[in-house]
């Protein structure tokens, strides 16, 4: 039975899992939800995501929610497929504080910027030029961390790609397309490592995927 | 003999918290090395050598140096993986599985905005800051919603992850514990049947009891 994943190839948290499932070269299954009809809020979602969120996930009897558990799932389940995603012994306690980086540091900024400049525009919503500016300026507190840290490793879990790394790469991608790819291209290592996570393959089968819709 | 885990922070901070909750936990002898952010020591030199963000906790032990208390809890419970509660951070994948997406629950749904009420309630009044009231009506609003799910999980479920106490319901410990202490969110909690009978069950953990006295004596 093929893997599901339903939700949407605009979602960013979707994108996480199927960039993993293509690093992976796993077959899966995409569901769609029209989030614009809102499905998404709907009981039959609400009984796979009861937050009422995409993506979710099923491979065969398992049942998941949230882009960094599944991936982490997809990582460890088929460990010996694809790229290995995460690392044995003792520098996956390092790609586990990455992967944590990622998700209380980089995101919460990324996705307030993502929002005010990719999103709303979309919608035909105000910019809050506020909101940009402030974050903004947090982004830029956090690539200065990132710029020393990859001074000392090639990618920001350890000397290999893992999930430390591709959680951030559908965020990133469309911040790239703002001004704001700025900030990256300002520091020299940020900008080497966003232009490798996101020239990988995987990716551009992710992209291709956004594009058909 | 010192003992080789040293955790870094305050028992006053949510996040040192968390992580003293794993060891205490797991068994696992720990020495609490002071960090005095009143007088900023998290944002000198010394400190961001070991957390980078200048945030607390860190973590240290004879092998490695870490920090982002759910990464140190999930380190904890793989190193000593034989000790202690060993249903914490289970080894099954399918239950792993389970864990994972309730710690993620945590990080992104309930711990945003129980964070920020947190802040709001407990901490600004005692740092002399004016609270922001929509800022707390905003996420009290958010809180709920986040219980409401919670309530209709753990209608079927003794713990978040499944049958077991697991990483998922200790994340929760150090928010909760301030939202219904200091905070006055108790009701929010014990008006939900599931809801109250999962934080009573949680917060009566012998872990947590030995984390609240520390928070009490520094």
């Amino acid at each position: 039975m093929v893997m599901k994943v339903y939700g949407s190839a605009l979602s960013t948290a979707a994108m996480r899992v199927f960039a993993a499932l293509y690093e992976k070269d796993l077959q899966f299954e995409l569901v769609p939800v029209n989030m614009g009809a809102g499905e998404h809020k709907k009981e039959h979602f609400l009984a796979l995501n009861p937050f009422g969120q995409v993506p979710a996930f099923e491979d065969g009897d398992l049942k998941l929610f949230e882009s960094r558990a599944i991936t982490q799932y997809i990582a460890h389940e088929y460990a010996d497929k694809g790229a290995p995603l995460v690392c044995e012994g003792k520098p996956m306690a390092t790609v586990g504080v990455w992967i944590e980086v990622e998700a209380h540091q980089f995101d919460p900024v990324a996705s307030k910027l993502q929002w005010e400049l990719v999103f709303k525009p979309l919608f035909g919503m105000a910019v809050d030029a506020e909101t940009v500016k402030e974050n903004e300026a947090k982004l830029a507190k956090v690539l200065d961390v990132y710029e020393a840290r990859l001074g000392q490793s090639k990618y920001l879990g350890c000397d290999c790609f893992t999930l430390a790394d591709l959680h951030h790469i559908p965020t990133l991608s469309n911040l790239m397309g703002t001004p704001l790819k700025e900030l990256f291209e300002a520091r020299p290592k940020v900008s080497a490592w966003a232009a490798d996570i996101m020239g990988r393959p995987a990716w551009a089968k992710v992209l291709a995927m956004r594009n058909q819709q | 003999m010192a003992a080789p885990v040293k955790v870094y922070g305050p028992p006053l901070s949510t996040a040192v918290s968390r992580v003293l909750a794993c060891l205490h936990e797991k068994d696992v002898e720990f020495q609490l090395v002071p960090v005095n952010m009143a007088q900023g020591e998290h944002k000198k030199p010394d400190y961001l050598k070991i957390q980078p963000f200048g945030q607390v906790p860190a973590f240290q032990d004879e092998s490695i140096t870490i920090f982002e208390s759910r990464a140190i809890c999930r380190y904890i419970c793989d190193k000593y993986a034989d000790k202690g509660n060993k249903n914490l951070y289970s080894t099954n994948p399918l239950v792993k599985a389970s864990i994972e997406q309730w710690l993620e629950a945590e990080s992104q749904s309930y711990n945003p905005p129980s964070s920020a009420l947190v802040f709001q309630l407990a901490f600004a009044p005692l740092m002399n800051i004016k609270q922001d009231e929509e800022l707390i009506k905003l996420n009290d609003q958010k809180l709920l919603k986040v219980l409401d799910i919670y309530d209709q999980r753990l209608e079927s479920s003794r713990f978040l992850a499944g049958d077991e106490f697991t990483l998922a319901d200790l994340s929760h410990l150090p928010n909760t514990h301030y939202l219904v202490s200091v905070g006055n969110r108790g009701e929010a909690f014990s008006s939900r049947k599931n809801v109250g009978r999962w934080w009573n069950e949680i917060s009566s953990r012998d872990s947590w009891k030995k984390v609240v006295e520390m928070q009490k004596s520094k």
